[in-house]
């Protein structure tokens, strides 16, 4: 039998590892390869990294604080697939197939794409033909606006006349292979998932579904996962609050009988 | 005492390459990355990665991989061989990706689209797989061990000894095959923490 996938989503700014809230609210958690060790090997199932920065050059180039935590992504990819054998998804900044074959060159599995196909959708079908739809993961952030939940595109900064449903379709369309379902609103809210949101989507498309957004508490995995048909989970703040955090959400799902991997059979070498 | 394994991935531009190589590296082999003849005479075990579309690989893997000494240390010398996801399906006959188009043949059967029962396509994620037939490169995994699969399409084979492991996504389908010295997998033992790693070992104290 298929699990289902409890996801820790990594949120990269400016080469720190951040808290988000509302998609405009930024809390520093420090270094990101050493986050990978903690959470990465204690039963995750994949890991997803998003680079939320603003500014185009980031690197150690630009550092003056002289820090050397500060990472350009591509370094934290080639860094985390050396630590850690499972999935990766990496996204933010991705405008060209070059910038998705540099990607998975340096050690990423799939790539999440969000803005540049709400400006040009024929994107994904030239991603999906070049790299295959099964590295191909379109991001869809949704916010209400004017009471309907409205695509968001600019990190979160500006609505289109995309409905999420009508989106998640085209995107399938097109030949992506995942949609990782992003919350504005429930972003750092810890009030749990948009349940409404998410059966919505999942029920609009055959690809899976990766929910995100609002897990405050572990019983918010299991609500999202016993009321709607997602096909994973994601989160970021809520894994950085407690040491041992997935286990400890995995091991509250596989207690609760949800059709997850034993995370007693996962722990560290 | 044994010598260290000598493993060679070959690289036809389609496999993720870098995983498979990130994780033999930390195991107790000699890792090489090269489709040259003189690197696939000197590998004790061959691995085949994969990502990707069927008849695009098999293009590749024409243009890129010197077949006859390929087929020459695999089907004559008898070395460990290991196809992972679509570097497993190629060995079929055929497969029925976007067209029809001809594999290496070394194992009977063709690959198909998996039929899911309306269940999402790709199957993505962690399954278990049920072990059918025993095989070194299993052992230790206990009855059911969880992998990571991305695949759209699967073998099928009415040749009942290659399938040493299959899955259940809508269909049951060879999670598994050995034949002699060939092994293939339809999952990615490399994204498959310890499982993975596991499988790894096994096949490079193969001989």
């Amino acid at each position: 039998m298929k699990k289902r996938r409890l996801i820790p989503v990594l949120l990269l700014k400016d080469g720190w590892l951040v808290q988000s809230k509302g998609f405009n609210r930024y809390q520093n958690l420090g270094n990101p390869i050493t986050a990978v060790k903690r959470l990465s090997e204690w039963a995750s199932d994949e890991l997803i990294y998003l680079d939320i920065s603003r500014r185009d050059e980031y690197d150690l180039r630009r550092d003056d604080l002289n820090h050397p935590n500060r990472r350009n992504i591509l370094n934290i990819i080639e860094d985390v697939s050396k630590e850690t054998f499972m999935p990766i998804t990496v996204g933010g900044r991705i405008r060209s197939l070059k910038d998705i074959e540099v990607r998975l060159s340096k050690g990423a599995d799939k790539v999440a794409i969000n803005t540049k196909p709400l400006e040009d959708p024929r994107f994904i079908s030239e991603a999906a033909k070049e790299f295959g739809s099964q590295c191909l993961v379109v991001s869809i952030d949704v916010k209400t606006v004017n009471g309907r939940p409205t695509v968001m595109t600019d990190g979160g900064r500006s609505p289109t006349e995309h409905a999420p449903t009508g989106w998640a379709r085209t995107a399938q369309e097109s030949g992506a292979g995942e949609i990782f379902l992003n919350s504005v609103d429930r972003d750092g809210a810890k009030t749990g998932y948009d349940l409404i949101l998410v059966d919505e989507v999942v029920k609009a498309v055959k690809i899976p579904v990766i929910a995100c957004g609002g897990a405050g508490e572990w019983k918010h995995f299991g609500e999202v996962l016993s009321q709607t048909a997602v096909d994973a989970v994601a989160a970021a703040n809520i894994f950085h609050y407690v040491d041992q955090s997935v286990y400890l959400a995995k091991k509250y799902l596989f207690e609760h009988k949800f059709d997850v991997r034993n995370p007693d059979l996962l722990v560290l070498r | 005492m044994m010598t260290k394994a000598r493993v060679c991935i070959l690289d036809y531009g389609c496999g993720n390459v870098k995983s498979v190589y990130n994780l033999v590296s930390t195991l107790d082999a000699e890792v090489t990355v090269s489709n040259a003849p003189q690197a696939i005479a000197d590998a004790s075990h061959l691995v085949l990665p994969g990502v990707g579309a069927f008849g695009r690989s098999m293009d590749r893997i024409r243009e890129l991989l010197p077949m006859a000494d390929l087929q020459s240390a695999v089907q004559r010398q008898g070395k460990p061989f290991l196809g992972i996801c679509v570097g497993m399906q190629v060995l079929a006959v055929t497969g029925r990706e976007f067209g029809e188009h001809p594999g290496l043949g070394w194992v009977p059967g063709e690959v198909r689209q998996l039929e899911t029962a309306g269940m999402p396509l790709p199957h993505v994620g962690w399954n278990n797989i049920r072990i059918e037939s025993p095989t070194p490169l299993l052992e230790g995994l206990g009855e059911s061990p969880d992998f990571y699969f991305v695949h759209s399409f699967a073998l099928r084979t009415d040749a009942p000894g290659l399938i040493a492991a299959t899955a259940e996504y809508g269909q049951r389908f060879p999670a598994v095959i050995a034949q002699g010295n060939l092994y293939g997998v339809q999952f990615h033992p490399e994204k498959s923490q310890r499982p993975g790693i596991r499988l790894f070992k096994n096949f490079l104290a193969l001989s």
